[in-house]
């Protein structure tokens, strides 16, 4: 393999070659790559490069939290959700706060393939596959919890539709039912995307393998894609349908997600603001956990070139314009609490800024609200270890959103003898964490296995750059 | 004669190589001529001469069907199978529905696209005669190839390789069945 040469960590207008008038418009895709030299890089992290210790490291660790989570969950399959503090008041403890929070990650997958598809936004390109894959694990792990959460998990199959001899149906008018089918469908559809905008790069992988065993492995998940013509435009069709029809669908699944609040007549649930507030919430964690996934991975991979300054910096600014609106959501929910005027929306608000969870809205709002207003700043935007951490801060307080919102509004419902805390016990905690080590473990996985780049639409990357 | 083979085949390095002798093929009287390339090329598909795709009107179809299945799935649930008075609320309680409709639409029309792909294009199909044929390991790289098949009516093997020749191509080989 012949590595082109490269200029790495140039600064903007440095001093190489005249400077950039505009800066950014610096280039998705830094200047010397070409058609080869991009397949031979992306795909040889999968089939030439030898597994070294930083990932072995990462993998056992993961798996054997992955273990721990398998096992805590056949134990509370056996005792039962009486290991997890919730109770009444608290029905609704971790496993949903985690639910709320996991699929609000798997957002910025399909919204940066399908809507940045749609709007011709050409970084997209380098970091679509690994959100995509990102999206699918944590919609898997949401996928898990509502299941997890069932007192009887043995008839989760009860939730969907079908004639049984009990003469039963789900209850269509409530948005649990309409979660049962924006998830599955959220999952189904965001699977095959993938797979379709895979296809022609486990083709590459077929051709570039050199082992049978491989050559086999990836032949048979590309189903004999071979790159006509026809085939081609085809695929082009098709993908961009799938894009279309992705679009409305990320927007729905976490608008049906906050409706499971909204309906419900809790004060802290129920406010028409939050659809729009739920979904502007997924794209912000969403978005944090790309950067969380690709900053390390550009610097492990040396794919400073294909994922540049240039995607931190979009990705950052997407980060700013969500969070803002993230804010303007917390800001509303306070003031129409106030401007209703409903006694117990005010309390149950007060109860939020001062109470018993008091010091989880704080720290929220410092994570949440404050520490990003660093992005406004081009040289943060551009500073990967910064923004690292940042998309770690964000995780974390867009988690302690979730639990807001979960835990503290059914705590402080109605009447003052129906009040009550939840305190997560050890059980809620490991499997939390054993559903992270979970994600982290397949996503390890994956970028061994598949090209965490679409090859083939950086080549035509190459092409539109060459022109 | 053409028995034992399956197609002449020319090999370019660039795109606009491709294309051009693509749209000769055509020219020529070629319907069958298959071009392949790494990425998918502007304009090539039309030069081969594929006209119109027929994926977004059967979306379209699977959309609705999805829709129609999912509505009248909650209607036939909710009104006839198992009617149940909740405060009194209508039975057919039609904005209730739109979610799980939506849902249906978007699946069944996701569904439909991903299947229009794969049958459309005959896949899987596992064994192709291009996969044997020289350097067409490079065609998920960085080549780009033109086959003109003997079963194309146009097809006659003197004028095929004078075509591919008058391509500037980087080699011309045969293809075995």
């Amino acid at each position: 393999m012949t590595a082109p040469a490269r200029i790495r960590s140039q600064p903007p207008g440095g001093a190489a070659g005249p400077a950039p008038e505009r800066p950014s418009a610096a280039p998705v895709l830094r200047p010397g790559w070409g058609y080869a030299s991009v397949t031979d890089k992306i795909a040889g992290l999968v089939l030439s490069r030898p597994v070294r210790w930083p990932w072995l490291t990462a993998f056992l660790a993961t798996l054997a939290g992955t273990l721990v989570y398998l096992g805590a969950i056949s134990y509370l399959f056996v005792k039962g959700i009486g290991i997890w503090g919730v109770n009444i008041p608290v029905a609704w403890g971790l496993a949903i706060t985690n639910f709320v929070w996991w699929i609000g990650i798997g957002h910025a997958g399909t919204f940066i393939s399908a809507i940045l598809l749609l709007l011709r936004q050409k970084w997209r390109t380098s970091i679509n596959r690994f959100a995509e894959a990102m999206t699918l694990f944590a919609a898997g792990m949401a996928g898990l919890f509502p299941i997890l959460h069932l007192g009887r998990p043995w008839f989760a199959y009860w939730l969907m539709p079908y004639p049984d001899r009990m003469d039963l149906w789900p209850q269509w008018r409530s948005p649990l039912v309409w979660d049962v089918f924006a998830i599955s469908t959220y999952l189904i559809v965001s699977a095959l995307f993938w797979y379709l905008g895979l296809l022609p790069d486990l083709a590459t992988m077929r051709d570039r393998a050199r082992s049978r065993a491989k050559r086999v492995t990836y032949g048979l998940l590309a189903l004999g894609w071979r790159g006509e013509a026809r085939h081609w435009k085809r695929h082009e069709t098709g993908y961009l349908l799938l894009a279309g029809l992705a679009t409305p669908l990320v927007v729905s699944v976490h608008s049906v997600v906050a409706m499971d609040f909204a309906i419900g007549n809790t004060p802290g649930y129920h406010s028409t603001i939050f659809p729009p507030y739920f979904v502007a919430g997924a794209l912000f964690s969403g978005f944090a956990m790309v950067l969380t996934l690709a900053i390390p991975l550009r610097r492990a991979f040396d794919l400073q070139d294909f994922i540049t300054e240039v995607h931190l910096d979009h990705a950052a600014k997407v980060l700013l314009a969500t969070g803002s609106l993230l804010a303007y959501g917390y800001l509303m929910e306070n003031f129409m609490a106030f401007f209703g005027g409903d006694r117990y929306e005010i309390s149950m608000t007060l109860d939020r800024l001062t109470g018993f969870y008091a010091p989880v809205y704080w720290t929220m709002i410092v994570l949440n609200v404050l520490a990003p207003q660093v992005l406004w700043w081009r040289a943060a935007r551009r500073n990967a270890l910064l923004l690292f951490a940042l998309s770690i801060v964000i995780n974390v307080g867009m988690w302690m959103e979730r639990f807001m919102i979960v835990v503290q509004s059914t705590s402080h419902d109605f009447m003052p003898s129906a009040w009550g805390l939840f305190v997560p016990t050890r059980w809620d905690w490991i499997i939390l964490f054993g559903s992270i080590s979970m994600f982290a473990w397949l996503f390890l996985l994956f970028i061994r296995l598949l090209p965490t780049i679409s090859i083939s639409e950086m080549r035509e990357l190459v092409k539109e750059e060459s022109q | 004669m053409s028995d034992h083979r399956w197609a002449w085949m020319a090999e370019y390095e660039t795109a606009e190589a491709l294309v051009a002798a693509a749209q000769a093929a055509h020219d020529a009287g070629y319907r069958h001529a298959e071009a392949y390339a790494p990425y998918p090329v502007e304009g090539l598909a039309e030069a081969v001469g594929f006209e119109h795709s027929r994926i977004p009107a059967l979306v379209l179809i699977g959309g609705i069907v999805g829709g129609a299945i999912g509505y009248l799935l909650q209607w036939y649930a909710a009104v006839h199978s198992y009617p149940e008075d909740i405060g009194g609320r209508p039975l057919h309680s039609w904005p209730m529905f739109i979610p799980v409709t939506f849902e249906m639409t978007v699946l069944v029309a996701a569904l439909t696209a991903f299947l229009a792909v794969l049958l459309g294009n005959g896949l899987p199909r596992l064994a192709h005669p291009i996969f044997d044929a020289p350097d067409f390991d490079l065609a998920s790289r960085n080549r780009f190839f033109l086959c003109l098949r003997t079963d194309d009516p146009a097809f006659d093997e003197a004028g095929a390789i004078a075509l591919l020749e008058a391509s500037a191509p980087l080699r011309v080989a045969e293809v075995a069945r």
